[in-house]
């Protein structure tokens, strides 16, 4: 039993308070439940599900970040993406990009597969971030630090990272609807401009 | 031998943008010719590269890749079941190590099954020369417009400068 158990907000109340949060940031979301979350709570075109590639949610925002250097770019994240692609936390900190902005949803499992334990119960990864370079990083267990800590970041320079530890709890949300080209061209023409 | 320079204007003529990878002493010339255009963003692994090729092509930039062609199989989920599934293209600058069985143990057998393995995951691909430069150029660029899959150009030893002639 993890001694944060029990006061957690699931991932989808977390999503759901950091989308209200959005304005014309395009957002990347990792695969799994999360992007299926994420359409449920709250489409739109500037949205970009991942429904494969493991571990590179944050390396595709970190590809639009650097193309788009005028826009605040987020990423969606979970922990398992971040332990597999680890080598981008550090990246991510050496190029220093002032527009990216990290949320990871930290429920310390591989939920869509069956709640096998990932690693994140011991390898504290928003410490990794900031020991690779992050320049802002905040860890929160509940949702009013969470709306805090975000509308802080979204107001700074980053990189920056906000860990949010959530509960296993996964919403009934389908499978992504479109079919992938079709959300590659909606979110280009949608951050286009 | 094609010079590093007239490499890397060829590319950037094609409009190419965004330039990312992981080194080989073969694509070394050119990584050099890239850092000193202030044009390239070093990578920690070859997916990672992909990756982020993908979200600057999302972002209206024209990306490439270079690695040695051991990233190929760093690199090969993302480029199935990312850039192919998804229609996101890139230009696969890979260095052909193990061509002929001349090499190093570890890059025998990726040398000797790269243009199957490729052939096997419906990724194109065509291997640069000096005499059809032009036509692979032509090649590269068309394929990226036409297909919007990656697509690899091989570069083999000496066929572009390097940091040691």
């Amino acid at each position: 039993m993890r001694p944060e158990q029990g006061t957690l907000i699931s991932r989808a109340q977390a999503m759901a308070a950091l989308l209200e949060l959005l304005t014309d940031q395009p957002l990347i979301v990792c695969n799994g439940f999360p992007s299926r979350e994420v359409q449920k709570l709250a489409d739109r075109p500037m949205n970009f599900y991942m429904i494969g590639s493991m571990g590179n949610a944050s390396a595709i925002a970190l590809g639009v970040a650097l193309a788009k250097p005028d826009r605040q770019v987020v990423t969606f994240d979970g922990d398992g993406n971040v332990l597999m692609g680890m080598g981008t936390l550090a990246t991510v900190g050496a190029l220093r990009p002032k527009n990216f902005v990290h949320v990871v949803f930290d429920n310390e499992v591989y939920g869509t597969t069956g709640n096998q334990p990932t690693i994140s119960n011991v390898v504290p990864l928003d410490k990794v971030a900031k020991a690779a370079g992050y320049v802002n990083v905040e860890r929160v267990l509940d949702r009013d630090d969470l709306v805090y800590e975000f509308k802080e970041i979204l107001k700074k320079d980053g990189p920056s990272m906000v860990l949010v530890k959530v509960n296993e709890f996964a919403e009934d949300a389908g499978r992504i609807v479109l079919d992938p080209p079709e959300i590659t061209k909606r979110f280009m023409k949608a951050i286009e401009s | 031998m094609i010079e590093s320079d007239a490499f890397v204007q060829a590319l950037q003529d094609m409009g190419v943008n965004f330039f990312t990878g992981v080194p080989d002493s073969i694509l070394g010339g050119i990584i050099a010719e890239l850092m000193d255009r202030r044009l390239y963003t070093p990578a920690v692994r070859e997916d990672e590269a992909v990756a982020m090729a993908a979200g600057a092509y999302m972002g209206g930039k024209i990306p490439a890749v270079l690695m040695q062609n051991s990233g190929l199989g760093t690199s090969l989920n993302t480029l199935i079941s990312l850039n192919v599934i998804y229609r996101q293209p890139c230009i696969l600058i890979v260095s052909w190590r193990g061509q002929g069985g001349k090499d190093a143990p570890e890059h025998l057998v990726m040398g000797e099954v790269m243009p199957q393995f490729l052939d096997t995951m419906k990724i194109p691909h065509r291997t640069l020369t000096e005499k059809t430069a032009l036509e692979d150029f032509k090649w590269v660029a068309e394929t990226f417009m036409k297909q919007r899959i990656p697509l690899a150009l091989f570069i083999t030893k000496g066929a572009v400068r390097g940091l040691h002639p």
